[in-house]
């Protein structure tokens, strides 16, 4: 048997709709097999998964503060990778922004100011933003492969976040252990609303990047700019767009997102600098672009979806003793059959039992 | 020091950095012919801890670590496959997958190793080649060792072979290199590339048996740590040639290990940035060799990342 | 109809049970890593399955693994607050400020913080005095060691990993004032090549006794093919080197856990910043092998001593790397000098990282 695709003439609006149920299906069919196996009573391992972190406020909250930063950063990714430029680099920027951002209250911790926070956000902004433009340097001067150079930039990012905080960071009254001096109360970024939980404005970020760069890729130039020369340099070019300028406009503009994210994160949820201030969400961020299929809207739900199953999977562990592992072997899982589902928005997929014909006499 | 007692201390500097840098090697040269065919598998890491995984398991279950070996390269292979399936046949984005195939590998690996953790294993024992291996120096080296360094040789030769000598290596180029007119020329673009997709991931499965059949005989979750991205930054610094990855991995394993005695000889050197070095070194190689329109067009597959679907 | 009622009596008698279930002492705990690592969390997981033998049907037990430190922990921490737990215990240094946090939304829930140095009304911190052990070690090693240098391979430069360098170097120096040490820093926790390739790098070097600050048995593996001796670490290596561990520190925290809780049973929780020793039972000593029989005497009289208070491991006279004096003689050293160590003393063969 073969499996072979055809182009459709257009999209299937069908299937844009259709896909991520399939894929759920697929993932709950696969789902109920692997803990009939691990003997867990199958449904209340998915109630665990997809409901129970839903069910109440303070779990809501958590739910924004874990898919915020993904929402983030994956927006900015999407933009990016609209515009065929390839920044998987974006952990490293996360991390550069919560190292620059950080810069003021702990270098003038004394300095209390209602400007504390904003100039913060703005540096997070610069220093992911800075830390990108160098691939996109490299690429546009020396042609250099961007997700290679985007990649390795990342480790070099997080032993510079080792060593800084491990160094001249270090907090003085910390009893020498690697982390830096604690935030004083106007470099947190606040709590909306305090009395439920504790989500930070992070979330009100990913709102608004959602709608920008919704707004920007509809119905504005630039939009228009990162999808024609996405799909085909030379068309952008006989249009007067130039690709090295994308490439920088693209790089900055998930650079600062991811940036962004980062100072968020290390001040609305950390409240300090550590060594470590991301489990990979970087990473993880490029597969919410891919899940949210490069549209800021989807981004945003696959954001929820992806931070729901981090919720869930600690939520099973504790209601019904599910191992960690199978929590990730599941959401593994999930990623992959949405993965593969979407292949049918673009594409028909035949099934062939006949005797193969030789494909490349067909193509040629 | 006497002479003797040098050469007993380079010899066993130099067997530990051969430990060191087998791994990076075979999973590096796996992913180079992955990458020369045009495919970014960003799952090494979930691959080698899948192969690491299996084959202690294998070897505990059949007492024999050849046959671990075997499992766990076969492992590898298997484990490659959805990524084929999905980024050939599905033409799902490869990075995307890549990354979830690394998600999915930690996973699985963790759920096979439960019941392993912390027990001693068979090991694979060096093989020693007669008369060879009793010359000084060279002997202990290069022909008392085990099966998977002798391997690991071995594909960095037959790879280069392959390649730049046999039709088959030049058709793969091709395809790495632009995936359109090599179909055009009645190539099979999505069966070789599944191919290169299954050696890079036996390969990779190979890497992790090492890991858990030489480096440390025993089963650790996670044990990888990391040595799938230095396989991948490898195949760049390398310039996608098979004996520039020999010496990337021995440089690499070389640095790693110097870096252990500069510090045992009570040398401070900032760690961090000792460990910074390879990537940035990366960086600086992968500038050079792009900014050179002529290098970068010999050597860099061209279609690397994308996707291919055959029009008809 | 009938059915219905059914499914509500039966509902009934579920939740009935479940209320008579919840007379058992709710105790979580939050790993940073998998209970399987063979390591720090495997340990901790131990003593909680002691916990959980000990007390029997009385107490129910919890566990989170694999929790990032971060925003990760605090969610973790105030999950388990919102659902019953009466005593969490967190086990990482990362998760102290999380702890405190949560802890303060929650004033009717214990908490236990490990290795941390911060605490509150609902709060103690709790950790080992594992250098202790290593005093010991030292002294082993100090005998056992013909070339009078010892390997040690070291995770990262914070306190508790420096009072064990020291503490190792004086146990030696007892027995051999002129015992050296080899320091290399892996900066891991937990990477069995990496320690492997330490080891190998120190054994070529000469030393011919190796102990570590790391988790993994790596270290242990290459000692045992190289024929040297070596020390285990947070658990009994000794399946790893038969005819190599002299001996271990062993991470027992089950008698601290069993400890606590019975406290709380009792209604004498009290806020606490606990700094538990060889007397207490939270770290004991891997039997004492591959060693002869006066240094084994000599090792077992040495912990007797430290576990009675006879022996105070950091006494004077101690000079620090740089020469300078630290404690004159008689004087022993404070817990907060202790707690936040950042030098060396003489007689190791590296300098620290900053």
């Amino acid at each position: 048997m073969r499996i072979e695709l055809e182009r459709r003439p257009s999209h299937s609006a069908l299937f844009s709709i259709l896909s991520p149920f399939i894929a759920l299906g697929l993932t709950i069919i696969a789902g109920i097999i692997l803990f009939t196996i691990m003997d867990k009573n199958p449904i209340d391992a998915l109630y665990s998964f997809f409901i129970e972190p839903l069910t109440e406020v303070w779990s809501l909250h958590e739910l924004a503060i874990k898919a915020s930063p993904l929402i983030l950063i994956a927006v900015g990714l999407s933009v990016c990778f609209r515009s065929n430029n390839w920044n998987i680099g974006a952990e490293g920027q996360f991390i550069m922004g919560g190292v620059a951002g950080s810069a003021i209250p702990i270098l003038f911790h004394e300095w209390n100011s209602f400007l504390v926070l904003p100039m913060m956000l703005i540096m997070g902004m610069i220093g992911g933003a800075l830390y990108a433009s160098i691939p996109a340097l490299l690429k546009t001067r020396f042609n250099t492969n961007e997700i290679l150079s985007s990649l390795m930039l990342v480790y070099v990012a997080q032993l510079a976040l080792d060593w800084i905080v491990r160094g001249p960071w270090r907090n003085p009254e910390g009893y020498n252990f690697p982390e830096s001096r604690s935030f004083e109360l106007q470099a947190v970024l606040p709590e909306l609303l305090p009395a439920s939980g504790r989500a930070n404005f992070g979330i009100v970020f990913a709102i608004l990047a959602t709608i920008v760069a919704w707004f920007m890729m509809r119905h504005m130039l630039k939009g228009f700019e990162v999808s024609v020369l996405g799909q085909s340099a030379r068309a952008g070019r006989f249009a007067g767009f130039s690709a090295n300028k994308m490439v920088f406009f693209a790089f900055i503009f998930s650079g600062a997102l991811a940036g962004l994210a980062g100072i968020s994160e290390v001040s609305g949820s950390i409240g300090r600098l550590q060594p470590v201030i991301s489990p990979g969400y970087g990473f993880t961020a490029i597969i919410v672009a891919f899940l949210g299929r490069l549209n800021p809207l989807g981004i945003f739900a696959a954001g929820i979806i992806l931070a729901l199953t981090y919720l869930g999977g600690e939520a099973a562990q504790i209601s019904i003793g599910l191992p960690d592992k199978i929590a990730r072997v599941f959401q593994g899982f999930l990623l992959f059959f949405v993965l593969a589902c979407d292949t049918l928005i673009h594409y028909r997929v035949r099934f062939k039992f006949t005797d193969r014909t030789s494909s490349s006499v067909e193509g040629a | 020091m006497s002479f003797p007692e040098i050469i007993v201390l380079v010899t066993a500097i130099l067997l530990t950095i051969t430990t060191a840098a087998t791994p990076l090697l075979l999973a590096a040269i796996g992913e180079l012919v992955v990458e020369r065919s045009g495919v970014l598998n960003l799952g090494v890491e979930g691959m080698i801890v899948i192969g690491a995984v299996v084959a202690f398991v294998m070897a505990q279950i059949t007492g024999n670590a050849y046959l671990g070996a075997l499992f766990g390269m076969a492992a590898g292979c298997i484990f490659s496959l959805l990524f084929g399936f999905l980024t050939l046949t599905l033409v799902a984005n490869q990075v995307a997958t890549g990354l979830a195939l690394t998600i999915l590998g930690l996973g699985i690996s963790s759920m096979i190793g439960e019941n392993y953790v912390g027990q001693a294993g068979a090991k694979l024992e060096p093989i020693a080649i007669p008369l060879l291996s009793s010359i000084p120096l060279i002997g202990p080296l290069l022909f008392d060792q085990n099966i998977l360094f002798y391997l690991s040789i071995f594909a960095v030769f037959g790879v280069s072979w392959f390649l730049f000598k046999t039709r088959l290596g030049l058709q793969l180029r091709a395809i790495g290199d632009s995936h359109g007119s090599a179909h055009a020329l009645g190539i099979s673009v999505i069966k070789t590339r599944y191919l290169a997709v299954m050696f890079g991931g036996a390969c990779a499965g190979l890497a992790g048996a090492q890991l858990s059949l030489v480096y440390t005989p025993q089963w650790i979750e996670n044990m990888s740590a990391g040595r799938g991205w230095i396989a991948l930054a490898l195949v760049v610094f390398a310039s996608w040639r098979p004996l520039r990855v020999l010496a990337g991995a021995y440089l690499f394993g070389a640095v790693t290990i110097g870096q252990l005695h500069a510090q045992a000889l009570g040398f401070g050197i900032p760690s961090q940035l000792l460990s910074a070095l390879p990537y940035l070194a990366t960086i600086v190689v992968l500038v050079i060799i792009s900014r050179n329109k002529r290098l970068t067009l010999m050597n860099t597959p061209a279609s690397l990342g994308q996707s291919f679907v055959p029009d008809r | 109809m009938k059915k219905i009622l059914l499914a509500l009596s039966t509902a009934a008698v579920i939740s009935l049970a479940a209320s008579a279930a919840q007379a058992a002492t709710k105790v979580c705990f939050v790993y940073i890593g998998s209970k399987t690592d063979g390591g720090w969390t495997q340990a901790h997981d131990i003593g909680r399955q002691e916990l959980q033998n000990h007390f029997g049907d009385k107490v129910e037990t919890v566990f989170l693994e694999n929790v990032a430190e971060g925003p990760d922990s605090e969610r973790a921490i105030e999950r388990f607050a919102r659902s019953g737990c009466e005593l969490i215990f967190t086990t990482s240094f990362g998760y102290m400020d999380p702890t405190l946090k949560v802890a303060k939304k929650f004033p009717k829930v214990k908490f236990e913080h490990a290795t941390g140095y911060k605490t509150a009304d609902n709060v103690t911190s709790y950790n080992s005095r594992f250098y202790e052990g290593r005093y010991i070690q030292g002294q082993i090693a100090g005998a056992v060691s013909e070339k009078g240098v010892a390997g040690y391979i070291a995770s990262f430069p914070i306190p508790e990993v420096v009072q064990g360098i020291n503490a190792f170097l004086l146990g030696a120096q007892s027995v051999n004032p002129d015992f050296e040490i080899k320091v290399v820093w892996v900066n891991t926790w937990f990477d069995a090549g990496k320690e492997a390739d330490a080891a190998k790098a120190l054994i070529d070097q000469g030393v011919d006794v190796l102990t570590q600050h790391t988790d993994s048995t790596g270290p242990m593996q290459v000692a045992s093919e190289r024929g040297v001796k070596a020390f285990g670490q947070a658990s009994d290596m000794i399946a790893a080197g038969p005819d190599t561990q002299l001996t271990a520190i062993v991470d027992t925290w089950g008698a601290y856990y069993i400890k606590r809780v019975q406290a709380l049973m009792d209604g004498t929780w009290e806020s606490q910043s606990t700094w538990d020793g060889l007397v207490d039972g939270i770290l004991t000593m891997a039997p004492y092998t591959n060693m002869p029989d006066d240094v084994k005497q000599a090792a077992m009289e040495t912990e007797a001593k430290i576990t009675n208070g006879e022996l105070k491991p950091f006494t004077g006279p101690v000079t620090k790397q740089d020469g300078s004096e630290w404690l004159k003689a008689g004087e022993s050293a404070d817990d907060g000098t202790l707690l936040g160590m950042n030098f060396y003393i003489k007689g190791v063969d590296d300098k620290l990282p900053n």
